[in-house]
């Protein structure tokens, strides 16, 4: 019991030259991995449109209710949120809201320095989290893979999109 | 004049050292756990202590309704005076040092014996069960190692001829006593280990099982008072140990004073090495360690010294 008491202290003390495991951290970086749950972005889509088409999945999603909207649509009858809202201070940053999303809109991102000494600081506008790129899908367009007709886009000239059969006609 | 001098600086020297203690322990547990531990405030994180100390003051200091008011608030205080005031005895350099008494030992071992008050009443006073649990067992803890940590320190005395720390230093001049000494000094680090509640021997404190033990309703500078007098004790007991093992003041080239405080430097940072390296006995393994191994030992080392003093005498 007394040599290895001795063991140990000995071995305690080789330990002062050893690498340090602390990231001193407001100098040095941590990695963070691509997929890292951080700040919520909304990206737009390649042709710089938004990319959100305010289906409300989102905030349904969202455990603790943080993500607010409301849905509007503009002359072509493309669909927009009017407002997008994320209250980061209520925010747990679980990615369901990414996982929810159909149109790739809403993502999270590499990013978790956002302290405030301001509480309404933390909640975030659509201005404040839409960003001018596409995120992690680069090229990926809703509204150019969907069969919905809007204005510039007929039925049948999406992505992968034949022409509507005319049921009507006779001829094969 | 020179008195008044020597009583204001060794106070004030080491209140200081001891607040400074805080911060060289948490760097040196940093430093033997791969961290770096406090490196923000100032250089090096030496700061830390002021900003500990403005923390400390401004906390709201409470007394809980439930306890012993009066004896609630002198526990604290009995520590502090117990540890600062045998102080006065150490002999820090030939001409530094406040009173040279004749009984210079054994007045250190009355005053760590009433330190024991001090524990026993804050966990008394707190009306609190688990600080009566730390109470009793500070007190069961302290009684047992008082007992090998005075007959540790008989060897040392025999060989000197003296309980005058000033004669047990001069008596060092030809050989430290660690050698000689060198059972004597193992069951006196261990006794003082437990006399100054560290790490290894810290049951009445115990915050894996007792919270805080006898200070867990303690709170701003009455737990402040606590924290420093521990400290002051680490001090005290690596002051000590240098006295009577490892030749005072004495050593080459360098003036006396800072040989006395590097090697009590030495003794406080191995203390805070025990800390970072081993673990918490049981209590059981604590009591019976202390009655059937540390008071054998320095039973025989009473009576080895004893026989060796005899012999070189001529009987």
């Amino acid at each position: 019991m007394f040599i290895s008491a001795l063991r140990t202290i000995w071995t305690i003390l080789l330990h002062a030259f050893h690498k340090r495991e602390t990231v001193l951290y407001p100098e040095q970086k941590p990695y963070l991995p691509p997929r890292w749950r951080g700040r919520i972005v909304l990206t737009r889509d390649p042709d710089g449109e938004e990319r959100c088409v305010a289906c409300y999945l989102c905030a349904a999603a969202c455990p603790p209710d943080c993500i607010s909207l409301q849905a509007t649509e503009d002359e072509h009858g493309r669909r927009y949120p009017e407002f997008f809202r994320i209250n980061f201070s209520r925010c747990i940053f679980c990615g369901y809201c990414e996982e929810a999303c159909p149109t790739f809109a809403i993502q999270l991102t590499p990013d978790f320095e956002m302290g405030e000494y301001n509480r309404q600081n933390l909640v975030y506008e659509k201005e404040d989290l839409l960003i001018n790129g596409t995120g992690k899908y680069p090229g990926y367009n809703f509204y150019r893979v969907s069969g919905l007709e809007i204005g510039g886009k007929g039925k049948g000239e999406s992505i992968n999109e034949r022409p509507p059969v005319d049921t009507k006609s006779l001829l094969p | 004049m020179s008195l008044w001098l020597n009583i204001i600086g060794i106070l004030f020297g080491t209140v200081t050292v001891a607040a400074l203690l805080i911060w060289l322990e948490r760097r040196l547990l940093g430093l033997w756990q791969d961290r770096y531990g406090p490196n923000r405030v100032g250089p090096f994180g030496i700061l830390q202590v002021l900003a500990d100390m403005i923390k400390i003051f401004t906390k709201e200091d409470w007394v809980p309704p439930f306890a012993d008011k009066p004896v609630f608030v002198i526990a604290p205080a009995i520590v502090m005076a117990t540890v600062l005031i045998s102080f006065a005895v150490i002999p820090f350099a030939p001409s530094i040092g406040i009173v040279d008494m004749n009984i210079g030992l054994l007045f250190f071992l009355g005053m760590s014996s009433l330190g024991v008050y001090s524990i026993l009443l804050a966990g008394w006073s707190s009306n609190n069960k688990y600080s009566l649990l730390g109470g009793i067992r500070s007190a069961a803890q302290m009684i047992s190692y008082e007992v090998f940590m005075g007959l540790s320190l008989v060897g040392v005395v025999a060989l000197a001829g003296s309980f005058s720390l000033r004669d047990i230093v001069a008596a060092q001049i030809k050989m430290w006593f660690f050698i000689p000494q060198i059972l004597g000094l193992f069951v006196f680090i261990v006794a003082g280990l437990a006399e100054t509640r560290r790490l290894p021997f810290d049951l009445p404190e115990a915050e894996s099982e007792l919270i805080a033990g006898f200070h867990t309703e303690y709170s701003g500078m009455k737990f402040g008072m606590f924290f420093v007098g521990e400290y002051i004790g680490i001090i005290l007991i690596s002051a000590l140990i240098v006295a009577l093992f490892f030749g005072g003041w004495l050593g080459p080239i360098l003036p006396p004073l800072i040989w006395f405080v590097l090697k009590t430097f030495v003794f406080v940072c191995f203390f805070v090495l025990l800390r970072a390296a081993l673990p918490r006995p049981r209590f059981d393994q604590l009591m019976s360690y202390g009655w059937k191994v540390m008071l054998p030992l320095s039973l025989l080392n009473l009576v080895v010294t004893g026989a060796a003093v005899l012999a070189m005498n001529g009987l």
